[in-house]
């Protein structure tokens, strides 16, 4: 009698290693790979036509005003991206924003000598308790994330509303320190945006790497299977939550060293410019694919249209119409490469057994 | 050289006593009992609605039972989860299968178990490998880093079955595994089940198909109603037996097609190609006929018929209904036509899950049903109730979600709703694939009588005895070509068996 063995740890028993021999990569992921070409390629066509109509676009300072425009939408992105690949939405981040930009105005006024790592801190923690907020009523009330965050989006602000009572606070009642945090350089380089850069490759590095990276695209994929699997679907989308909002936290304190001006109605509205990032990045709104690369580099895309339709003196009212219509050539994209890889999956399908 | 796999007499290895399960006021289970012992293979037998599946899904630990005690090797075991079931040693293949279609297939079957590398990352390289593995030993080749979406319905089955082989379970739980599945395939499971057998491990097998239940099992339970009726040895029992205590009475497990009189043909196609799937399908279907589609999985047959109704397109070729010609890539067109299909992918090709079964049964018939473009319920229930009680369709309520029925009855509900359209040209994909016995002769009569009434029907199948016993031509396909055409005197077994795995083929 033969002994073949189940155990997956057993040595190969006569398959060619052929993980190894595979020419190139999977075919998801080379389809990922052409999504993040196209919007790099689309960047580079606005860079382009920008820069002839007006060569001072492409100049040391605009550039630099460009990556700090960009950097707290990034960080929203990233976190939004979390949460819609496991088919939920967090539509509470923009007010989870003002809140802790708030709090954090609050702090200094309320403590002048509080050192900028504790100020930074306290705010991602805010937003993560804001975020628990959302992932606990989502878990218990068993309704989906859009209803509930929508409620929590008026909820927070209304918090922030009643805190501030019409108040302001100004650049002078926080310290040097903290206001420099928003606009320093390193090596020509915004630090804000480099904070952005890195919560962009460590959100990569975590959903492509790790089991319960994974875990989450698998939950966005097909809920059902992967409760059957065994998968804490509960605890990981309830994570998720924690996640995005902490990450809507750290923005939020960037928020507040950025613009210095606070009041009660900091980060209106963006909550829409997240998801729009997310979705012309290539995140499916369906859950179970897309990446923070994508997500990112939508956000920086949605930046730049506003800055070069300025440059190219075009009315603002045309930059809502860009806005959306890229978003559906976005959507458009997706559905041509869905189609065409279904198309060529299915030429494959034909095994012989 | 393995010491007595099939006559072991040791204690069991996981009992289940006195199991309950009800959903709502249907009471799926009642004190049903189970005893699997290591090393034999134990088939669980029943009419659609039994509760075979209820009962795999609690050893799943996906629900929880209303009462009863489940015991492995001596000691209580509670599951409170999928992921207790697992970390029990039990590992199961679901009816319906459980991918996530974003993701690769290595990473469908290593979900939550990948293997790592340093820094706890997921070694995607030696996933791949290791599916690699695991497909080999079912012999079969599917891409590991190919995403699971767009996986034929025999190929997702297979990749279930890698999943729950990556376990090396104690318990194997495989619910209808076969029913994609065909005849090599089914062998080489049967191998990789045996030699888990011989390792000690227990295996739960549920089949509607009693060649396969005898061939690989040492025990049998029936269901009945949700009632345990009797467990025996394989051995002492027959195939009139079993399903005499699964139905309760005497059925004929086969139901030859009577004789019609041909008519003109209504389904032709010819010289159909799509490139690198099928090339070059010519046949035609005449009214009162029922030919054959036979070959093994993979063979193209599906895809022919796709192709034939516009769902894929397709590179060159012709298809014609009553002499005119349908133009390429559009179903709508198809089924004005008087064609219908119905698809070897039910849950995801036929049925919405949301929606009640009358509402699914009556859903491509709603311009018809309709008046003044109102739709009246009184017209799609009165429809629905017809065709529902015809095939024996088990549901509390017509208006019951169809996601709660069982898996054989939400075959019934895909095959009522295309049969209530009356075609010209019905093409019905394994039309009995998951149907208990006692439907599927009824079935049988049923395409009997519709071909007696002049309806052309083609016929895919991968039942050998399905085959011979409907079919008044076999057309066999090979590697996407048609290789044989077998008059009904000519098919038999060996016949057909000859020319699906490519040997003889003379066209
Ligand atoms: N989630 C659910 N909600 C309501 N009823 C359910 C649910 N799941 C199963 N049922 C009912 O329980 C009964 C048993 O179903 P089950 O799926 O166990 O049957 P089965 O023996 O596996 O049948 P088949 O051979 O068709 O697969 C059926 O009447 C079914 O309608
Ligand atoms: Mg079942």
């Amino acid at each position: 009698m033969s002994r073949t063995d189940a155990g997956v740890t057993e040595r190969p028993t006569g398959a060619p290693p052929a993980g190894a021999g595979r020419p190139g990569r999977g075919l998801t992921e080379r389809l990922l790979a052409v999504r993040e070409l196209s919007l790099l390629l689309a960047l580079g066509a606005l860079v382009l036509v920008t820069t002839l109509h007006n060569d001072r676009f492409l100049s040391s300072q605009s550039v630099k005003d460009l990556l700090l425009g960009c950097a707290i939408l990034v960080i929203l992105a990233v976190g939004q991206t979390l949460v819609i690949v496991t088919r939920n939405v967090d539509l509470s981040v923009g007010s989870i924003l003002g809140l802790v930009a708030f709090a954090t105005g609050e702090l200094f006024l309320a403590a002048p000598g509080t050192p900028w790592p504790v100020a930074l801190v306290t705010g991602v923690a805010l937003g993560a308790v804001c975020g628990a907020v959302n992932g606990g009523l989502i878990a218990v009330a068993r309704v989906p994330a859009l209803v509930i965050t929508l409620g929590t989006l008026y909820a927070f602000r209304g918090v922030d509303y009643y805190w501030a009572a019409g108040q302001q606070i100004n650049a002078a009642d926080m310290p040097r320190s903290f206001l420099r945090l928003g606009n320093q350089t390193l090596l020509g380089v915004p630090v804000l945006f480099l904070v952005a850069l890195v919560v962009v490759a460590v959100a990569g590095f975590y959903l492509r790497s790790f089991r319960s990276g994974r875990e989450l695209y698998a939950i966005g994929s097909e809920p059902t299977a992967a409760r059957l699997s065994g998968i804490p679907v509960g605890r990981r989308v309830f994570a998720v939550f924690v996640a995005s909002g902490a990450l809507a936290g750290l923005a939020g304190v960037l928020y507040a060293a950025r613009f210095g001006t606070l009041d009660a109605a900091a980060g209106t509205g963006l909550e829409l410019q997240v998801v729009a990032a997310a979705v012309v990045g290539g995140v499916a709104i369906f859950g179970g694919s897309g990446s923070v690369y994508g997500a990112a580099l939508g956000a920086v895309l949605l930046t730049m249209i506003g800055s070069s339709l300025a440059v190219l003196r075009i009315d603002p009212f045309w930059q809502q119409a860009v806005v959306g219509a890229l978003i559906l050539a976005a959507i458009g994209l997706d559905r041509l490469l869905a189609l065409r890889m279904a198309a060529r999956l299915r030429g494959r399908s034909a095994h012989g057994a | 050289m393995s010491p007595d796999a099939g006559e072991s007499t040791s204690s069991p290895l996981l009992v289940l006593d006195d199991i309950a399960k009800s959903f709502g006021a249907v009471a799926a289970l009642r004190g049903v009992r189970l005893a699997l012992h290591p090393g034999e293979a134990h088939a669980l037998v029943g009419e659609n609605g039994a509760g075979k599946s209820t009962l795999v899904k609690i050893l799943a630990g996906a629900h929880a039972p209303d009462a009863g005690r489940l015991t492995l090797a001596g000691k209580p075991l509670l599951l409170r989860g999928p992921a207790d079931a697992r970390a029990a040693g039990i590992a199961v293949i679901y009816q319906e299968p459980t991918l996530f279609p974003d993701l690769t297939v290595a990473e469908n079957i290593f979900m939550g178990r990948q293997p790592l590398r340093s820094l706890r990352r997921v070694d995607t390289r030696a996933m791949n490998r290791a599916a690699e593995q695991l497909f080999a030993r079912l012999g079969v080749r599917i891409d590991p880093a190919r995403p699971a979406r767009g996986l034929s319905i025999a190929d997702q089955q297979l990749v279930e079955i890698a999943k729950a082989l990556s376990f090396d379970a104690r318990v194997l739980v495989m619910d209808e595994p076969t029913a994609a599945l065909s005849g090599v395939e089914v062998d080489r499971l049967f191998g990789v089940a045996r030699s888990l057998c011989e390792r000690g491990a227990a295996v739960l097998f549920i089949s509607h198909r009693f060649d396969e239940v005898f061939d690989l099992c040492q025990r049998l339970t029936v269901l009945r109603d949700g009632t345990w009726v009797s467990s025996d040895r394989t051995a002492d029992l027959t195939v009139d037996e079993v399903v005499r205590r699964m139905v309760g009475r005497d059925v004929d497990s086969l139901f030859p097609k009577q004789d019609a009189v041909l008519r003109d043909t209504l389904l032709e196609v010819r010289g159909l190609t799509r490139t690198g799937v099928f090339s070059d399908v010519t046949f035609g279907v005449r009214g009162g006929e029922i030919v054959a589609l036979a070959g093994l999985v993979g063979a193209g047959r599906s895809e022919v018929a796709r192709a034939v109704f516009g769902v894929d397109r397709y590179d060159a070729g012709e298809v014609r209904v009553a002499g005119r010609a349908l133009p390429p890539g559009k179903p709508g067109k198809a089924i004005a036509a008087g064609l219908a299909l119905v698809p070897e992918d039910r849950r995801q090709q036929g049925l919405v899950m949301e929606l009640s079964v009358e509402r699914n049964a009556t859903l491509a018939r709603r311009g018809a049903l309709a008046r003044l473009g109102l739709l009246l319920g009184g017209a799609e229930r009165a429809e629905a109730r017809q065709w529902t009680r015809r095939l024996r369709v088990k549901t509390a309520r017509l208006t019951a979600a169809v996601g709660t029925l069982s898996g054989g009855n939400q075959q019934k509900v895909v095959l009522a709703k295309w049969l209530a359209t009356h075609p010209r040209v019905l093409i019905i994909d394994e039309p009995t694939r998951g149907i208990d016995v006692g439907t599927k002769s009824e079935v049988h009569r049923l395409l009997s009588e519709l071909a007696g009434e002049g309806m052309a029907i083609l016929m895919i199948s991968s039942e050998l005895p399905e085959v011979l016993g409907m079919a008044d031509r076999v057309l066999v396909m090979h590697e996407g070509r048609l290789v044989r055409e077998l008059s009904r005197d000519e098919a038999d077994e060996t016949s057909v068996m000859f020319a699906a795995t490519g040997q003889g083929a003379i066209a």
